[in-house]
């Protein structure tokens, strides 16, 4: 009975969460343009999606960032965590906190304040923008990934090379950065997604002929049924299923609840 | 372990770097020479195919066409600087407010061989006196579009806005000189008040009106007006026989008090890096086959004679959707009210929405 | 390794791209421009800010925003209470079925909510079909907060449920052995034990929630001007940067406050919520 109920309650919590991408899946293919009533199966929003200038060039604007941006931070992200862990505690505190100034700050903040320093600037708001913006809300949550990685590691290992006669980068190469790596991959796959996934930040820095998809449906959305949106969700949501099946299929054996927690890292740029 | 997650993410790497690159090379195209120009337009505001017949027309020229939602957006978009457009369509009392500040270019009238269609009507006009910096794209009214089986009462007066029985099945267009001005017009006010009093007046009727309306949105009205989840809503003309032409319930009306007639025109702000491309781009605009295109698919009246020679001589003939000079009598065209004033029109907007 | 220089251009970038750009948003708050243009220094924005139109705001923002915490709590904790009694190979499953719609867009999502809340969509064609009245619920407050809900829900239950799978059974087992009740259980052991996630749960629906300006456009029809509608507005069409900026400080004073608020009832650091 108790376990019929749990199941249950289970079941209306996975409608409710499904509903909304089960309709837009299921009205992808409606031939007519209406919301509420079916007329018959159709593939044809799917051709006008693949013909639609609008939505192709932003997506491919939204691929670019988020790979630049989320390359970029990933870098500048390892290497600045590695000397933030070497810092004495005084400058770690004030480093770190300035690290967690754009996690914490309301997204609609970072995007009016970075909107201002750039026209303060008289940098031109477009692609230029779009990808400072994305770098610098990706870059603290590469530093968060590594961290803890780092002070996972031997302090002894890296002086045991050194003493071996290896030159710093190298010995930083061979000994440390094999240790790191899965923080670092986290962290730019982390990157990665909140790139995609922004709007605000995006939406007040980019300027004219550069939009993401995030901002685009927003501009489609606002003009009503737009049933190109839904064949769009229809194909990101496979896509979606898909990396994170292979994902989970792959880490399943090791890290039991890893996604939750790096899904329960995302919330604070949403 | 992370050698697991290592190859996975190589793998979406390397996919997502083939797209991006796949998407750059059918973006960019071949030759270097061509041009990029940014249109700035209202949304659901142009023929289906125009900018696809434009690029066809003009292989060099390659159009990046975006949307703003009202006069306001756009301005802010412009002014601040952070963009470059290269041909925005804004409304009469937003041309002159950029003209002062002086955001607009002076348009080369010799590079716009169809600017003879424009009828004279529409030349000459306060806002631009000398024809100088903006080329007439499309006109139109505001008024009521309503559901003649949703409403009973007449519609001939803004007043029907404010009835107690259509509670929730108003739409009010979130655009603030819209707005304000239907309600002034409402209280037998001008819509250019530069009267503070009467713009209090105007600010308490719209917050009294509030648990009346359903929605302030300004392109959503088409879908729920078609869709008639809602009886009265406060449009535009071309909106009104769009949606008109998609479900027949639908009857479009202009208030005796008076309403607003509009003019929006192309012009090219001073931040334009191709101002040759745009001329191009409003000339072609001004074609009369482009020109019937546009006001055949949006429903907005055409300054353009040619195309009101090919145009539905009903749809013509039709006094709400080509009104006559003395249709207009008691209607105002919009004028910008300097800063000051300008500042509290924002500002009622602003605490009527915040109420 | 004393090399502390490697982070230098981050620190460089930092600067220049976050406490530069904050510092900016200071100085708007605190100046106006004066009838010929100049920038003087003022308190004026602020003070327009506590104006009861402005405050009522403010009060609606913070409503909205608690009543979706509550109710994701309130729908969350179960949920994720059952996720963590189940056994590990189905909890895997389950815990990657559930993030799964969150990681489609977010606009996406919301506008998938406008399809199914018009008055002439889905669901009203459902209801109509078995024979139950309509809802008018897109542009209400009410869809505002399911828009809150639905987006955020997650963000509730996956701090949650990763405290409660921490749980050691043989305490819970223990408890139930002297003769107490599951729900004596629930209340002296669980639900005590899982406090940290709670919080961190409430914190990060909390946030989002009350800084959002999309969902309250979208789903609300503008009608129920949130704190952040007000920014996004001074800053689209008003172009008033100076009161933009003024209400951006608040609302991170806001954050701040609720923040230091949570954090004392958060036995673990600051960034617990995020770690």
């Amino acid at each position: 009975m108790k376990k019929a109920v749990k199941k249950l309650y289970l079941f209306l919590i996975y409608l409710f969460l499904y509903a909304p991408v089960f309709t837009l899946i299921i009205f992808s293919f409606n031939n007519s343009k209406s919301r509420a009533h079916w007329d018959g199966f159709t593939f044809k929003w799917y051709g006008e999606l693949f013909r639609d200038k609008q939505i192709m060039t932003s997506l491919t604007y939204t691929l670019t960032v988020a790979l630049l941006a989320s390359l970029t931070a990933t870098i500048v992200g390892t290497a600045a965590a590695v000397g933030i862990f070497n810092m004495k505690k005084l400058g770690k505190s004030l480093v770190m906190n300035l690290t967690y100034l754009p996690v914490l700050n309301p997204d609609i903040v970072t995007g009016i304040s970075l909107m201002i320093l750039f026209i303060f600037i008289n940098l031109k708001l477009g692609f230029t923008t779009l990808l400072l913006a994305h770098i610098t809300f990706n870059l603290p949550y590469v530093i968060l990934s590594v961290l803890p990685k780092l002070k996972q590691l031997n302090k002894h290992l890296f002086e045991a090379a050194l003493d071996l006669g290896a030159v710093p980068l190298h010995a930083f190469r061979k000994v440390i950065l094999p240790e790191i790596m899965p923080g670092v991959v986290t962290g730019f796959l982390l990157a990665f997604t909140l790139s995609l996934d922004d709007f605000i930040i995006s939406f007040f820095t980019t300027g004219s002929g550069v939009s993401t998809l995030s901002i685009t449906v927003y501009s489609m959305a606002r003009r009503g049924v737009n049933p190109k949106i839904n064949a769009l969700s229809t194909l990101m949501f496979i896509v979606v299923l898909v990396l994170l099946l292979i994902i989970n299929k792959r880490s399943s054996a090791g890290e039991g609840s890893g996604g939750a927690k790096e899904t329960a890292k995302l919330s604070n740029l949403i | 372990m992370a050698k697991r997650i290592k190859r996975a993410a190589t793998a979406v790497l390397a996919a997502l770097s083939l797209a991006v690159m796949l998407g750059a090379c059918s973006g960019t195209g071949s030759s270097a020479e061509k041009v990029t120009i940014n249109v700035f337009n209202w949304g659901e505001y142009i023929g289906e195919t125009t900018i696809a017949d434009f690029e066809k027309t003009y292989p060099n020229i390659k159009v990046n066409y975006e949307n703003f939602t009202t006069n306001e957006d756009m301005y802010v978009k412009i002014k601040t600087g952070g963009s470059a457009y290269d041909v925005a369509i804004p409304s009469d009392y937003m041309i002159k407010r950029m003209l002062d500040e002086g955001l607009l270019n002076k348009i080369d009238m010799s590079g716009i061989p169809n600017y003879k269609y424009i009828d004279g009507r529409f030349k000459s006009l306060s806002y631009d006196p000398g024809n100088e910096y903006s080329v007439p794209y499309m006109w139109g009214t505001v008024g009521i579009l309503y559901n003649k089986t949703m409403v009973s009462d007449p519609t001939d007066t803004w007043k029907i806005l404010w009835n107690e029985k259509y509670k929730k099945q108003i739409i009010m267009p979130d655009s603030e000189r819209d707005s304000i001005g239907v309600t002034l017009k409402m209280l037998g006010y001008s819509m250019n008040t530069k009267n503070i009093a009467e713009l209090e007046e105007a600010r308490k009727a719209l917050i009294q009106q509030k648990p009346l309306v359903q929605a302030y949105v300004v392109d959503e009205v088409r879908d729920i007006m078609i869709g008639e989840s809602a009886a009265l809503a406060v449009v535009w003309s071309g909106d009104a026989y769009y949606c008109m032409s998609e479900n027949e319930n639908l009857a479009y009306s202009i208030p005796k008090e008076g309403t607003n007639y509009w003019f929006d025109s192309m012009v090219i702000p001073t931040t334009s890096k191709h101002k040759k491309e745009a001329e191009i781009f409003i000339n072609f605009m001004c074609d009369p086959k482009i020109a019937f295109n546009n006001a055949d698919y949006i429903g907005y009246a055409t300054p353009n004679t040619e195309v009101m020679k090919l145009l539905d001589p009903a749809l013509v003939a039709d006094r709400n959707a080509y009104p006559l000079k003395e249709d207009l009598e008691s209607s105002e065209i919009f004028e910008y009210p300097g800063d000051e004033v300008n500042k509290e029109y924002s500002r009622i907007w602003t605490e009527v929405k915040a109420d | 390794m004393k090399k502390g220089w490697v982070s230098y251009p981050y620190i460089f970038w930092m600067i220049l791209f976050t406490l530069v750009p904050l510092l900016l948003v200071l100085y708007y708050s605190l100046t106006a421009p004066d009838p010929s243009g100049n920038s003087v220094l003022t308190a004026d924005n602020f003070r327009r800010f506590i104006e009861p139109i402005y405050i009522k705001v403010l009060a609606r923002s913070i409503v909205l925003a608690l009543t979706s915490t509550l109710i994701c709590l309130l729908v969350g904790y179960p949920v994720a209470m059952i996720l963590s009694g189940r056994d590990l190979s189905r909890r895997n499953l389950l815990v990657l079925l559930f993030v799964i719609p969150m990681w489609m867009n977010f606009l996406l999502r919301t506008y998938a909510w406008m399809t199914l809340l018009d008055r002439k969509g889905v669901l009203n064609s459902l209801l109509g079909m078995v024979g139950l009245p309509r809802l008018n619920i897109l542009y209400t407050d009410a869809a505002v907060i399911l828009g809150m809900v639905y987006n955020f829900l997650p963000f509730m239950v996956l701090p949650i449920f990763s405290v409660l799978s921490k749980i050691d059974r043989s305490v819970v087992e223990a408890a139930e052995d002297l003769g107490s009740d599951s729900f004596t259980v629930f209340r002296r052991i669980i639900f005590p034990l899982s406090f940290p996630g709670v919080v961190s749960g409430i914190t990060m629906v909390f946030m989002p929630a009350v800084t959002t300006f999309i969902i309250s456009k979208l789903l609300g029809g503008s009608q129920y001007m949130l704190i952040g509608n007000l920014i996004e507005d001074q800053f689209t069409r008003v172009y008033d940067w100076n009161f933009g900026s003024a209400v951006s400080i608040v609302m991170m004073l806001l954050i701040l406050v609720s923040m230091g608020i949570m954090s004392r009832y958060d036995k673990e650091d600051m960034g617990g919520g995020l770690l």
